[in-house]
């Protein structure tokens, strides 16, 4: 098989629970439950047997209503939270051997400095608030180890140039700086160890049009020349059908459907996707 | 002369589920086209013709029958069945589909427009500029035009590059939903004679026209469709 073919990070079968769970929604089928919660014990399913591939330099986008589990989804895979059960494997780790799920602590941090970057909603969650921006970019760096300081100011200031930070403000920190620009140090330190793989968990949301546009057109311009292959969480339909490639719908902490992106849009199948793509206006 | 397309008997239907509806778009359609041909499919709208067209790309699921192209990569395969990772793949680098709406990244210009369909099939950029813009001037695009946005673009300088950048990629199999439906007819000339240009060239062609005129001396056969069906296949000998 040749390498376009042959998925970069294959996920299988991946659960993940809060909760301990109970006699009644443990033992039987899953149908006792309300949405993703049981009635009986309060433990809510967020994430129900998923199971994807994503391949070379592919844009996959993930759809779903609030609380559907796509935000845990991607926790889950950058290990900002466990996965109750479930594999994962990535390509060019250990030759896909091995599932990341059962690594080490420390093999884990190797995976999320070296082979993943994330993008999240919130930049409080991805920033360092009152570092410089480009110290944020640096942090990353050396947790991957890099101890040279020329080298790694040059690569942050290539980095925060590509995304359009001003070189007058590379040091000043980014509670300075207005949502979009924000969103883009995040992408600049994201990228900053050049990761095969990217996660971006609603990236757009909240910015203005114009912004938003501008990130926008930084992630296609950013898949197109370096070819990453990128994960997109998002609930504006728009967005994904600009970016993804394939489209994953998820409802309920379950995959209802996946597809070709304008299959999706054009002959959704299932009646939440046929309500959410009658939704768009 | 080898086929490069065998439909054999696909239906399409919609279940439309909030109001409880399942509508049949197409049933046991039948369609060969031989490499090097252009098949033309007419009928009413409504009758189904860009169904059939939507499901050959994909774009459609359909529901039985098969679609077996002849790859140059994989060698036969049956479209409705194919992996989507085998679908974008075909997508890339041999299967066009140009329909009458162009839909384009926002804040993309028409020559980067038309430069990054030749780049996606993996060619230099310097062959890539060099194509654009041949592209460009022979569909009379004014030279003014093209660094600015498609959006602010008159509908027939829409049509005009969203046609030139699916031909720029001189796919071998090219679906065409009814490109010319509202061009002037300086403009449909200059489409006609690109068409004529891809298939001397070998490029195989299933479209969609209502203009009979625009049709005629260029067909090989024409397939007429009525409710979802097909009535009539016409062989025209005198191409």
């Amino acid at each position: 098989m040749d390498d376009f073919m042959t998925p970069l990070l294959s996920i299988k079968n991946v659960n993940k629970q809060f909760g301990d769970g109970c006699d009644t929604c443990l033992q039987q089928e899953k149908d006792v439950l309300i949405k993703n919660f049981c009635p009986v014990c309060g433990t809510v399913y967020s994430c129900q047997d998923i199971t994807f591939d994503l391949y070379p330099g592919e844009v996959l986008g993930i759809v779903g209503e609030s609380g559907s589990g796509k935000s845990t989804l991607m926790r889950c895979l950058y290990f900002d939270q466990d996965v109750t059960s479930g594999e994962a494997f990535i390509r060019s780790y250990k030759d896909g051997k091995a599932n990341m799920f059962e690594e080490s602590a420390q093999q884990k941090r190797y995976i999320r400095n070296h082979v993943l970057g994330k993008v999240y909603q919130n930049p409080l969650l991805g920033l360092r608030m009152n570092f410089s921006s480009i110290g944020n970019i640096a942090e990353k760096l050396i947790a991957a180890g890099n101890r040279n300081v020329g080298h790694m100011e040059d690569r942050g200031r290539a980095l925060l140039t590509h995304v359009n930070i001003p070189t007058y403000r590379m040091k000043e920190a980014p509670k300075n700086f207005s949502g979009g620009m924000q969103q883009r140090v995040q992408i600049a330190k994201a990228l900053s160890n050049n990761p095969p793989i990217l996660l971006l968990d609603e990236v757009t949301t909240g910015l203005d049009l114009s912004v938003q546009a501008s990130v926008l057109d930084l992630i296609k311009q950013l898949q197109r020349e370096l070819n990453i292959s990128i994960i997109i969480v998002s609930h504006d339909l728009g967005v994904i059908r600009m970016l993804a490639d394939r489209t994953m719908v998820m409802l309920d902490g379950k995959v209802v459907e996946q597809g070709l992106t304008d299959q999706i849009l054009e002959d959704p199948q299932h009646p939440y996707t046929q309500q959410l793509v009658h939704s768009l206006v | 002369m080898e086929n490069i397309l065998t439909i054999k008997n696909i239906a399409k239907s919609f279940t439309l589920h909030n109001v409880n509806k399942h509508i049949k778009a197409i049933d046991d359609i039948d369609i060969y086209v031989r490499e090097g041909e252009f098949v033309g499919i007419t009928g009413k709208s409504g009758s189904g013709k860009s169904t059939v067209l939507k499901c050959i790309y994909r774009t459609y699921l359909p529901q039985s029958g098969s679609i077996w192209y002849d790859s140059k990569k994989y060698g036969p395969i049956d479209l409705a069945y194919a992996t989507e990772r085998q679908i974008i793949d075909l997508r890339k680098n041999e299967i066009g589909y140009v329909s009458q709406f162009l839909h384009v990244m926002p804040r993309t210009t028409a020559r980067e427009l038309v430069q990054q369909a030749i780049l996606e099939m993996g060619h230099g950029r310097e062959s890539a500029e060099q194509e654009a813009e041949k592209m460009l001037r022979h569909f009379e695009l004014d030279p003014a035009l093209w660094d600015s946005y498609p959006a602010t673009f008159s509908g027939g300088e829409k049509l005009r590059l969203n046609i030139a950048r699916a031909m720029v990629k001189r796919p071998r199999l090219l679906l065409l939903d009814e490109p010319t439906a509202s061009l002037d007819n300086s403009s449909k000339v200059k489409v006609r004679e690109l068409m004529e240009q891809l298939m001397a060239e070998g490029t195989t062609m299933l479209g969609i026209f209502h203009d009979l005129e625009f049709m005629k001396n260029l067909c090989h056969r024409e397939y007429n469709m009525q409710n979802g069906r097909l009535i009539t296949r016409v062989e025209m000998l005198d191409v």
